[in-house]
């Protein structure tokens, strides 16, 4: 599937003679995938993107993204600041006509002044223009982004973890045991799937905004998102690891691993899993880019993240109305973040299928 | 055949029940009080209380499931709780909006996948083969929001050659007036990605013996591609268009909610803002059985394209 293929892997993986171990297949997997370049190159894009989430999460990025902390629309600095609006403020403040003799309430302006500053107040300066612009209110559309990553990337990531848990569990369960666990896990799966997802997704939307209280609580941080994604999303991975299981369930291995005593749960996590490990691995990852396409539209539509959160889903509803105004750096910043992101992410997918599964081709 | 189209038929009642089981247990466990959301804030005690006794949610469990097959099973789904109108009418007013834009999408997009699909096969290995490989990689990395707004923006609002959006009752109109750009974004959208797919249907055939054979006894390569592949790939690409058919009853809900058309997608859509729960419980139920007789269907027609299949 990748563009490029790993080129001379074959020397990298060639095994020097009389070693005491063999290398384990994440060693060996490790070492193809650092022979491709393109792998390479977005392995280290999505860990700065990690980072980024990393510190976002821990308050020292981004914290402030609330702040209004430029003017309405201030234009990126490669733009330059909006003449107008910079006029507006510079412009020099004509003196007042003296009016104290007519106003009625001349004679309490001293009185309210002297009130006024005993009230201490924050006076901001606000920019007239910020790195990659302001949005509708002055917040710094750089700082929406970063938090916006952390918000998408965390709900991609953990959608698809609740995902590739559902999946492999029942999978493994289903291809394991076969007969009546199978037969009912397979009509489960069959139900899952004639169900149209997006019905699904909204099915359960509507039921975390108006079910009960403990549901609807779910909905204020990006639990309820994860939820709904996760359940809807584990059809796919089931069917492969389910697969996986029946194929392997009657190897030698583990029959071997029967005769020296093992119990069923040993048999199914501690010897099968591991060597189905990889294509659970590929999986959790094409998942995590998918989840983050579908929250960025749930969030679009108003039904993912929160109002409070910002999402690169919510950065997008509010640019729509932004573009028509001319106002086309929030589009930008978060299309830009976006598609590094995923792009990197799918490479690196790709790369690490083609390192984990050698045959495949 | 007749036998096997029986089978089928029995074998779906269970899919069936299943998702009519998940669905009721789904709003019954989990949803909120029916009676609560039609009252609204407003609502006294005894006023909710009636409503339950009306709705029957004060009956045993299983006689409520019972109610709600009755309902799936005789179309009679009542009024939509926000605004009164019978859910089988909205069915019925709303479905052709939808299918107004997404036959011709589907359409479009199925015809130009083909032939870009063709094409790229053909030429595989090359630059352009590759180049089509890497934008369809980017492309895809955008969000299909992304393309909806800017080419809203620019068509529309900035060109003027479409209207921004709207909708009129006439057919005409709308399929030449208010689809177009819908139609547009969507199938150059899903282009790149279908492209890549429809690619690697044809690479698969393109590799065989039978198309050597053909260019060893001087088949014009036209006939090849057009005749003996496209024959052969048709299995595949019968899924392919089978997996979106039950996308084109719901509609592509963003394309409809962005432009504003009145369609089926849309009104589910405004269903979930208004809790509208026994809209969204028919369009999933009927959904999910129109999704099991297409799965049918298109394995009966497997048989047509290529007769070496066996139905069991």
């Amino acid at each position: 599937m990748s563009a490029v293929l790993p080129v001379g892997e074959e020397k990298v993986i060639a095994v020097p003679e009389a070693l005491p171990k063999s290398p384990s297949v994440w060693m060996e997997a490790w070492k193809r995938l650092r022979g491709d370049r393109v792998g390479m190159v977005s392995l280290y894009v999505v860990v700065a993107f990690f980072v980024l989430v990393l510190l976002a999460q821990v308050g020292l990025l981004a914290a402030n993204w609330q702040k209004e902390v430029g003017l309405p629309f201030a234009p990126p600095h490669v733009v330059g600041a909006d003449e107008r609006e910079v006029a507006a403020v510079q412009a020099p403040k004509l003196p007042n006509v003296d009016l104290s003799d007519i106003d009625p309430l001349a004679p309490r302006y001293k009185e309210w002044e002297e009130r006024a500053s005993k009230v201490k107040t924050d006076v901001t300066v606000k920019a007239a223009t910020l790195p990659v612009g302001g949005d509708r209110i002055g917040r710094d559309v750089l700082s929406k982004a970063i938090k916006g990553a952390q918000v998408s990337i965390m709900v991609g990531i953990f959608a698809a973890f609740l995902a590739t848990l559902i999946g492999t569990l029942l999978g493994a369960l289903s291809g394991y045991f076969g007969g009546k666990v199978g037969d009912f896990l397979e009509w489960v799966y069959n139900v899952f799937t004639s169900v149209p997802y997006i019905l699904l997704i909204f099915a359960l939307a509507a039921i975390f905004k108006s079910g009960p209280p403990w549901l609807r609580s779910l909905s204020d941080g990006i639990t309820a998102v994860v939820i709904i994604l996760g359940l809807v999303g584990w059809t796919g991975i089931y069917r492969l690891v389910r697969a996986e299981y029946i194929k392997h369930s009657s190897r030698e291995y583990v029959r071997a691993a029967e005769a020296i005593g093992a119990g069923h749960m040993s048999r199914m996590f501690g010897h099968i899993l591991p060597n189905v490990s990889h294509v659970v691995l590929v999986q959790l990852s094409l998942h995590v880019v998918s989840f983050i396409k579908a929250e960025v539209i749930l969030s679009f539509l108003g039904l993912g993240v929160p109002i409070d959160m910002v999402s690169w889903g919510t950065m997008l509803g509010e640019a729509q109305s932004e573009l028509v105004l001319g106002k086309w750096w929030q589009l930008a910043a978060a299309t830009a973040f976006m598609a590094t992101f995923v792009t990197a992410f799918a490479l690196l997918t790709d790369a690490l299928r083609d390192a984990m599964d050698p045959k495949l081709r | 055949m007749l036998s096997y189209l029986l089978r089928r038929i029995l074998q779906m009642i269970p899919t069936l029940a299943g998702v009519i089981l998940l669905v009721f247990f789904l709003f019954t466990y989990f949803g909120g009080d029916p009676a609560e959301i039609m009252g609204g804030l407003q609502a006294t005690p005894e006023q909710i209380e009636s409503m339950r006794n009306q709705l029957g949610l004060n009956k045993p469990v299983w006689e409520q499931l019972w109610l709600f097959v009755t309902k799936v099973a005789t179309f009679d789904w009542g009024s939509s709780w926000a605004t009164q109108e019978s859910i089988a009418s909205i069915f019925k007013t709303r479905l052709p909006a939808t299918l107004t834009i997404m036959v011709p999408i589907l359409v479009l997009e199925v015809a130009l996948a083909i032939a870009c699909g063709m094409a790229v096969a053909y030429v595989r290995g090359s630059l352009t083969d590759r180049a089509v490989m890497i934008i369809s990689t980017v492309a895809l990395s955008i969000s299909f929001l992304v393309y909806v707004i800017i080419g809203q923006y620019l068509f529309a609002f900035r060109l003027g050659w479409f209207p921004v959006q709207g909708w009129s009752n006439s057919l005409w109109t709308n399929l030449l007036v208010y689809a177009p750009l819908p139609v547009l974004l969507a199938v150059l959208v899903s282009l790149a990605p279908h492209t890549r797919l429809y690619r690697s249907f044809f690479l698969d055939e393109i590799g065989h013996d039978y198309v050597r054979t053909a260019r060893a006894k001087g088949v014009p390569e036209n006939s090849i591609l057009f005749k003996h592949v496209l024959r052969n790939a048709m299995i595949p690409i019968l899924t392919n268009v089978a997996t979106q058919l039950p996308g084109v009853f719901i509609g592509s809900f963003l394309i409809e909610v962005f432009f504003s058309i009145p369609g089926l997608g849309r009104e589910v859509y405004t269903a979930v803002g208004r809790s509208d729960y026994p809209m969204i419980q028919a369009t999933t139920i009927y959904l999910a059985a129109l999704t099991m007789v297409i799965n049918l269907v298109t394995d009966v027609l497997y048989k047509f394209v290529d007769p070496r299949v066996v139905l069991k």
